[in-house]
């Protein structure tokens, strides 16, 4: 069994793109949550977001004018993080006319990638008559595999390109994914992650839902407060956290810088049982895929030193608090640290466990933890549980991190990482 | 608009879809074998003609759209008949 390292990340966040940018954004515990006109010309009840900064100049240096034309926000997410990913594991970049690197698979997941282009073009103009004026790219805008079949062009990926789907776990299931991949020996490299638009498609269906904030249209810096006793419902966003798994074997081979191995994962599901439903995770499951991640990494409960949690400001955290607790044999006081990146960067839905990994990875290579934001009034259902929170960006020289992502459909998600050295 | 106006917009068209380093487009260009328009593409250039040239492009005649002075002899031949 082959073990498996991270060589490389790309990252597009609300609140900053590229890796350089993410990291000293997460150091300073910059939010990049703001107020969306457009929600509220809409009749949002929720009216904050987490859009990420993306130009169209941006898009046009990685992508070029024709692949521009005919992406969606995901499809562009998803490159410009995926290149990045690609350079920053020191990999050359392809040409158009060079043979396809037969080592290298993608996983690049999404919720909803296509939602912006069924919204926008193929339902209305399907409705209007005109299917021949759709164009040639309705289709590869609209299927689910949209972003992995972007990547793998433009990289000329020639293993196995692929999406995962399983709403909010999807990024983090992506990277089990590839991890067994690589353990496996069926891949020497897979870009692995995922990509989200921004879109209001996607979040009316939250807000309908009522489960998006709908308090704090005023301070949107302040709209999403995981652990915190005021948290009033997650805080749509998108993005695109991509990162470079890859066997051991080939990073040595190559003198590739590694920032992490990847111990180990598991995904389950709590079958929408004791507790568990469409929207909630029955908390045996979430405790069973924690303890399951553990056993497969082979690390002890109390090597873990920190968690990035799934939290997202709602109701969930403390049964997930209390989740992770029992999984780990740990009492509150005697948990490892833990934070809340959605504080900074919001619920990036399908693109949330993926860029959340990419914020437990800079942590643990460069030694800090971000503040988790908005929790001063801390839940009193788990006040003991404050100190192990940072408010403030400390230094952390912690090894081994458990991300861990749940979903709708009563889905989770856990990976463990241990700070290469 | 006169064949010399219908050529001089058809280039400027059909440049965006143009997959070459410095092409060099002319009549006998072939769209896909010589500028190497991805064929998936060519639906979106039957589209923008009809929108830049006010006419309608059945799908039987999208192979006058193979050589790029056969594209402007129909787009003429249409925008004739249509005035």
């Amino acid at each position: 069994m082959n073990r498996v390292v991270v060589t490389g990340m790309g990252i597009v966040s609300p609140n900053a793109i590229n890796l350089n940018a993410f990291r000293q954004a997460l150091c300073e515990g910059r939010s990049g949550i703001a107020h969306c006109p457009q929600m509220k010309e809409l009749g949002f009840a929720c009216q904050v977001g987490g859009i990420p900064p993306v130009s169209d100049q941006t898009v046009q240096e990685y992508m070029g004018p024709e692949m521009n034309r005919n992406s969606n926000a995901s499809m562009k997410y998803a490159v410009i993080a995926s290149v990045d990913c690609w350079r920053d594991s020191g990999l050359p970049l392809r040409g158009t006319d060079s043979s396809p690197d037969w080592d290298t698979a993608a996983i690049i997941g999404t919720c909803a990638g296509g939602a912006d282009t069924v919204a926008e073009l193929v339902g209305p103009e399907t409705n209007a008559g005109r299917v021949r004026r759709l164009g040639s790219s309705a289709a590869e805008r609209s299927m689910a595999s949209c972003g992995s079949a972007c990547v793998g062009g433009l990289l000329g990926l020639g293993g196995q390109v692929t999406t995962n789907s399983s709403a909010c776990a999807t990024g983090t299931e992506a990277i089990i994914n590839g991890y067994w991949m690589i353990r496996e020996g069926r891949s020497e490299r897979v870009l692995a992650g995922s990509s989200e638009p921004a879109s209001i498609y996607t979040w009316a269906t939250l807000d309908a839902l009522r489960v998006a904030t709908r308090q704090s249209n005023d301070q949107p810096q302040a709209a999403c407060r995981p652990l915190s006793a005021s948290a009033a419902g997650l805080v749509p966003a998108g993005g695109a956290g991509i990162i470079m798994l890859e066997s051991l074997s080939s990073a040595e081979s190559r003198k590739a810088r590694i920032y992490a191995e990847v111990l180990g994962g598991y995904s389950n599901s709590g079958g929408q049982r004791n507790g568990g439903s469409i929207t909630a995770a029955n908390p045996e499951s979430v405790q069973r895929c924690v303890r399951k991640s553990l056993e497969v990494a082979k690390v002890p409960p109390e090597e873990i030193d920190y968690i990035n949690g799934h939290l997202t400001g709602t109701e969930g955290d403390v049964k997930e608090i209390r989740s992770l607790s029992a999984a780990l044999g740990r009492k509150l006081a005697d948990m490892p640290w833990v934070n809340a990146t959605k504080s900074l960067i919001g619920h990036g839905i399908g693109a949330a466990g993926s860029m959340e990994c990419v914020a437990t990875l800079l942590q643990l290579a460069n030694g800090f933890l971000h503040p988790s934001l908005n929790c001063d009034d801390f839940h009193p259902e788990i006040a003991a549980l404050e100190p192990r929170v940072p408010k403030t960006s400390i230094p952390f020289q912690g090894r081994t991190a458990l991300k861990t992502s749940f979903g709708f459909g009563d889905v989770n998600a856990c990976v463990i990482f241990r700070r290469w050295e | 608009m006169n064949r010399d106006q219908v050529r001089t917009a058809f280039f400027e068209l059909i440049k965006s879809y143009v997959r070459i380093q410095n092409p060099v487009i002319s009549e006998s260009s072939m769209l896909i074998d010589d500028l190497k328009v991805n064929s998936t593409r060519f639906v979106d250039i039957i589209l923008e003609t009809e929108d830049r040239f006010k006419i309608s492009i059945s799908d039987e005649e999208m192979d006058r759209f193979d050589r790029v002075g056969d594209a402007i002899d129909f787009i003429c031949e249409k925008t004739v008949a249509a005035a």
